[in-house]
Parts: C-alpha cells; sequence; structure tokens
C-alpha cells in the first residue's frame, strides 16, 4: 500500500513536470516576449538588456529549471498586459473564485443531497419525476445559457438581484477581499453561485438518487421497518450514510471542475475572478498569466485526484489488494 | 469482360441492402420511438436550412450592401418605422436580419462541430489501433498522455490549445484561421475517449482467429489494423461521435461566446448569443433569444439522437 501510495505520488510530480513543461514552451515559443514587453520604439540594446535581464540568453534546460523554480515559488513573471507582477495579480482576484466556488459547492451539496434523498423516496411522485425531468434539460443547457437567464429573469425582469460584479467588498487581513459581510456582496453572490453549482447539483442529485433506491432495496432497511422505526431516521441514518462513499468521491473530483467551470461563470456575470482574468489573457494572448494559471489549476487538479485516490484505499479495504496486485 | 453485370449487381446488392435496413430491428427501433422521430426531424431541418442557408435567407449578412443601418433594431414582425421594412425575427444594430445570421451563423456551428469530431475521431482511432495493436512503449506513451489530459475538463482544454494557437499565428490571420483553430483545439481536447474505445476493442479483436489468419497471408500491420479490426470496432465509436457533436456543439458556442472562438466576421451561434447579450438590459431582447433557442434546439436534438442511438446499437451501455 505504502510502494502505491509513493507511485502514485511520483507520478502526480511527473504529470506536473510535464505541464510545467507546456507552460514553460508556451513562453519560450508562443511570441517573443521582448516583443511584448518593449513598444515600438526601442533600441537594439534595450533589446538585449531586457534578454539577459530575463534570462532569455541562457540554454533551453537552464531556463526550464530557472522556471520550475520561479514557478514553485509562486513567481511567474510580469503580466504583458498590466505589466504587474503575475502572483500579484492572481492573488487579488483569487478571493472572488474562491468565495464563488465555495458558495456554489455548498449550494450543489446541500440541494444535490436533499433533492437526491427526495426523489429517491418519492419515486413515483408527481414532484419527484418534474424534477427529473427539469434535471435532464438542465444538464444539456450550455451554463452560459442558464446565467444569461437568470440574468434575464432576476435583474433584467424582476430587478430583484444584480446582473454583474462582486458588490462591495470588506477588506480582511492582508489581501483577502470578502463580499461576505456587506448585503450588496451577498446579493451579488446569488445568480453567479446557481449558475456555477446548478450542474454539479444535479450531478449530485442523480448519484444520490440511484445510491439511495438500491440501499432501499436492502434487506437490513426492511428489517428497520419491520422493528417499528421511524420513516425519516431509517432514511437518513441508515440509508443516506451508506449512500456517502462514492457521493464523497465525485464532490472530490468536482471540485477541480468548479474552479475550471467558474471561466463560464465569471465571464456571464462579470466577476472578477481568476477565470475572467484567464479568458482575457487568452483573449490578449498574456502568456504569463496563461502560464501560471495553467500551472495553478493542475496543482489543483492533480492534488485532488491524488487525495481522492488515496482516501479511496482507506474508504475501501479490497482496492488494497487489488492495487498491488495488479502492477 | 463486359461492363453490363457489374451495375447490375451493384444496384442488387444496394436494393438487397435498404430492403435489409428497413426490415432491421433498428429501423423498427427507429420508427416506434417518437424521441428519435422528433429529434431526427429537428435535426434534419436544421442541418438542411443550414446547408441551403444563402437560398433561405431573406438577406446575406455578411454582404454590406444589403444592409441598411436605418432598419437597425426593428423588433420581430413589426414594420420599421423608417424604412417600414419587417423581419422575421427583427434585425440587430447594424440592421441585420436575425433570422439571416442565424442561418448563416448554424453553418459554422455545424461546420465546426462536425469537423472537430471529424479530427477527434481519426486522431483517436489511429491512435487507439496503434496503442492497442502493437502494444509496448507506444501504448504506454499514448495512454498516460490520455490519462493526463482526462484529468482536466475538456472545455479548459480547448481555451489553452485556442490560446496556445492564436499566440503562434500572426496577428494579421488570427481572424481568418479562428474557425481552424477552433476545430483543432475542440478536436484535440476530445479525441481521448475515441481512442480509449478503440484500444479496447482492437485488444479484444486482435487475438481472433481472423486477424491471425490476415497475418499469416502477409498482410501488413497497417491493412489489418484497418481494414479487418476496424470494421469490428466501429460501431460504439459512431455512438461516441454523435454524443461527441452535441459536446462538440455546445463547447464551440460555450468558447465563441467567451469571446475565445469564432471572431464577429464569421459569428456562430455563440458569437451571436455573445453579441445578442449586449442588447439584454436596452430591451432588444430578440437578438440574443432567437440564436438561443436555435442553439438550444440544435444541441438538445443532436444530444438526444445520440442517448437514442446509444441505447439502441447496445442496450449493454445503458
Amino acid at each position: 500500500m505504502l510502494a502505491f501510495i509513493i507511485r502514485r505520488i511520483g507520478q502526480s510530480i511527473l504529470v506536473l513536470l510535464i505541464v510545467g513543461l507546456v507552460a514553460f514552451s508556451m513562453f519560450r515559443f508562443v511570441g517573443d516576449p521582448i516583443d511584448n514587453m518593449l513598444g515600438q520604439e526601442r533600441t537594439i540594446e534595450d533589446v538585449e538588456r531586457l534578454r539577459s535581464q530575463l534570462g532569455l540568453d541562457q540554454p533551453f534546460p537552464v531556463q526550464y529549471f530557472r522556471f520550475l523554480q520561479g514557478a514553485a515559488q509562486g513567481n511567474f513573471g510580469v503580466s504583458y498586459r498590466q505589466g504587474r507582477p503575475v502572483s500579484e495579480i492572481i492573488r487579488e482576484r483569487a478571493p472572488a473564485t474562491l468565495e464563488l466556488a465555495a458558495v456554489s459547492g455548498i449550494f450543489a451539496i446541500v440541494f444535490g443531497i436533499a433533492l437526491g434523498v427526495m426523489t429517491a423516496i418519492r419515486r413515483n411522485g408527481v414532484a419527484a419525476n418534474a424534477i427529473m425531468a427539469t434535471s435532464l434539460i438542465g444538464v444539456s443547457l450550455p451554463t452560459f445559457l442558464i446565467g444569461i437567464l437568470l440574468i434575464y429573469l432576476f435583474s433584467v425582469e424582476l430587478g430583484w438581484l444584480p446582473s454583474f460584479g462582486r458588490g462591495e467588498t470588506v477588506r480582511l487581513g492582508d489581501w483577502w477581499t470578502t463580499g461576505f459581510l456587506t448585503e450588496s456582496g451577498l446579493k451579488a453572490l446569488i445568480l453567479p453561485a446557481i449558475t456555477l453549482g446548478l450542474y454539479q447539483m444535479t450531478l449530485i442529485m442523480r448519484l444520490v438518487r440511484s445510491e439511495m433506491l438500491d440501499v432501499l432495496r436492502q434487506d437490513y432497511i426492511r428489517f428497520a421497518h419491520a422493528r417499528g422505526l421511524k420513516g425519516r431516521v431509517i432514511n437518513f441514518r441508515h440509508a443516506l450514510k451508506n449512500t456517502m462513499v462514492p457521493v464523497v468521491t465525485v464532490i472530490g473530483l468536482q471540485l477541480g471542475a468548479i474552479i475550471a467551470f467558474a471561466i463560464i461563470t465569471e465571464t456571464v456575470f462579470q466577476w472578477p475572478g481568476v477565470g475572467l482574468l484567464f479568458i482575457n489573457a487568452i483573449q490578449f494572448v498574456d502568456i504569463p498569466v496563461m502560464a501560471a494559471y495553467l500551472m495553478l489549476i493542475s496543482v489543483m487538479f492533480v492534488g485532488i485526484n491524488l487525495i481522492v485516490d488515496i482516501l479511496y484505499i482507506f474508504i475501501d479495504p479490497r482496492l488494497r489488494a487489488d492495487r498491488s496486485g495488479a502492477h | 469482360m463486359t461492363d453490363a453485370p457489374l451495375p447490375a449487381t451493384a444496384k442488387a446488392r444496394e436494393k438487397g441492402r435498404w430492403e435489409r435496413f428497413r426490415e432491421s430491428d433498428f429501423f423498427y427501433a427507429f420508427k416506434r420511438s417518437p424521441v428519435a422521430l422528433v429529434s431526427f426531424g429537428v435535426v434534419s431541418v436544421l442541418v438542411l436550412s443550414a446547408i441551403f442557408a444563402p437560398l433561405i435567407a431573406p438577406t446575406n449578412p455578411f454582404d454590406p450592401a444589403s444592409l441598411d443601418l436605418m432598419n437597425g433594431f426593428t423588433p420581430p414582425m413589426e414594420p420599421n418605422a423608417f424604412t417600414g421594412s419587417s423581419f422575421l425575427m427583427g434585425t440587430d444594430d447594424q440592421g441585420r436580419d436575425v433570422f439571416s445570421t442565424i442561418l448563416y451563423g448554424m453553418r459554422i456551428s455545424l461546420f465546426v462541430g462536425a469537423a472537430a469530431v471529424l479530427f477527434a475521431m481519426v486522431l483517436g482511432i489511429v491512435m487507439g489501433l496503434i496503442s492497442g495493436y502493437f502494444g509496448g512503449w507506444a501504448d504506454t506513451v499514448i495512454m498516460r498522455v490520455a490519462d493526463v489530459q482526462l484529468t482536466f475538463p475538456s472545455i479548459l482544454v480547448a481555451m489553452l490549445i485556442f490560446g496556445i494557437a492564436k499566440g503562434v499565428t500572426p496577428i494579421e490571420y488570427r481572424d481568418q484561421m479562428a474557425i481552424w483553430v477552433l476545430i483543432l483545439a475542440i478536436g484535440l481536447s476530445d479525441w481521448v475517449q475515441f481512442a480509449r474505445v478503440v484500444r479496447g476493442a482492437t485488444l479484444v479483436e486482435k487475438n481472433k482467429d481472423y486477424v491471425a489468419a490476415a497475418r499469416l497471408i502477409g498482410r501488413s500491420p497497417w491493412a489489418i489494423m484497418t481494414r479487418h479490426i476496424l470494421p469490428n470496432a466501429l460501431s460504439p465509436v459512431l455512438v461516441i461521435a454523435t454524443i461527441s457533436l452535441a459536446l462538440a456543439i455546445i463547447a464551440e458556442a460555450t468558447l465563441s461566446f467567451l469571446g475565445v472562438g469564432a471572431p464577429p466576421t464569421q459569428p456562430s451561434l455563440g458569437t451571436l448569443i455573445r453579441i445578442g447579450q449586449g442588447f439584454l438590459f436596452s430591451g432588444e431582447w430578440w437578438i440574443l433569444f432567437f440564436p438561443a433557442c436555435t442553439l438550444l434546439a440544435l444541441a438538445l436534438s443532436v444530444n438526444m439522437l445520440g442517448d437514442w442511438l446509444r441505447d439502441a446499437l447496445n442496450p449493454r451501455l445503458r
């Protein structure tokens, strides 16, 4: 088992090194950084000075090593477009994305589990069938259309909620800004959080529902009924608990997806987060920002996958034998 | 040798094939399924109107001479206050007929979606055949790359490829190349599942007797892979292709909506929605509403057709 964990960590590091190589190649081969940083009026001396200042006259492996060194320390160079260090810009934008992701994650988990249990218990009810049918449409709707639909309903027609931005934010500590503490901040959070969490909510709901239906058929639930336990106790204490293993895994894997799909939601709502930064970086071919975002998101994805894989071994003893025997 | 018997037999065989198709379980299931009939109908209407857009569209939205700025912001089915002309789905800010832009936009959406899936399919099939048939280090490398790519959501991979490709192309060609870059990006983000399915089927097929026989009579590995193994691995590939088409259309729309896809000079449905969103607050709802509905109808019906096809071709996959 220890061997498996070590090998798994080794694989993760390898993946990160490869992604790092991709990110670095973007720096090195996509456009000329000097071109991007100096304007039209420049002298050859300027170019040479900047070239050696940035270390671009060094051989490839040396540059790659330096890039990795810098990346590990959170240093991704200077944004071509804004002329400020990328790490500074990302730190400024990160709270917005993390708060949005956290709220939509909680929304997806709470409503997903509640609706999943509800549709499983009242399998043939009208409401349950209606929810299942709506969820099918919800899965096929592109995220950005859901966002636009919500804006149209709640901002344009009803005028209840703001359609863009984060509202007023409060500074906490050194660099964290939060929208949780003001009324406008909380209001601004509702629509983007629903847009971002809806897909994950339907996913969790359908998973909980099918797992619950499986569990509810089993003997120990029938015995619990025979013992005269209340329906609520059976459904939540006995049945729901046993559906949680796959649900926890899916939630873990979807965390990364929420961060990635935040790009779309942030663009629809002009939410000043990292995703909007990334989209703008692509539009203006701002390579340092793209590379930094790529590295950040890979660390996050690879880390989550690693944790989920290791958790699996602890949750399910059968996998221990399989994994060590297979390789 | 005469030419006469050949067309005759070919005709007979063709007729036989058509007859066989009409008597098959597949066609029977199709006739009996309202979902399949309706979604097939919607897809056909949309695809045909996209193909024949120049014949159907009242105006050519890309011909500046046909535009009249005075027609701008005409609501649907109402005569314009200045010119008196009336438009089925209204006009946008430049006086372009929304119905015509949708027809032309759908062309681009469908073309990009289909080309991207085709590209992903060919790449995936080649990779899957190589990795399944030869095994060894080729298999390890290809499947490793596939695993790494699967770690990331495909839309993110597509965005990244689009960004890099945009950086590589010179500025003056960027708008012209955008459509091809888009196809490359979506295709590359989607090849993995084709490769996995083909590899799995190849692993099963390559140990069967007919492959050994083909090898024995000295056919080349390439011929064995493409002529003997591939036909037996094709039906799951077709199912994945249909479902991928819906996903590719949505991916294209999403990228274009985000402003990293089809440029405003060649607007796809996603670009039209992006443009329309700007007019949502000033009350010109039709500029957004009709393209969005078209995209929905297209994505939903292709998706439903794909789901039905999956169930009809292979009940086990359900």
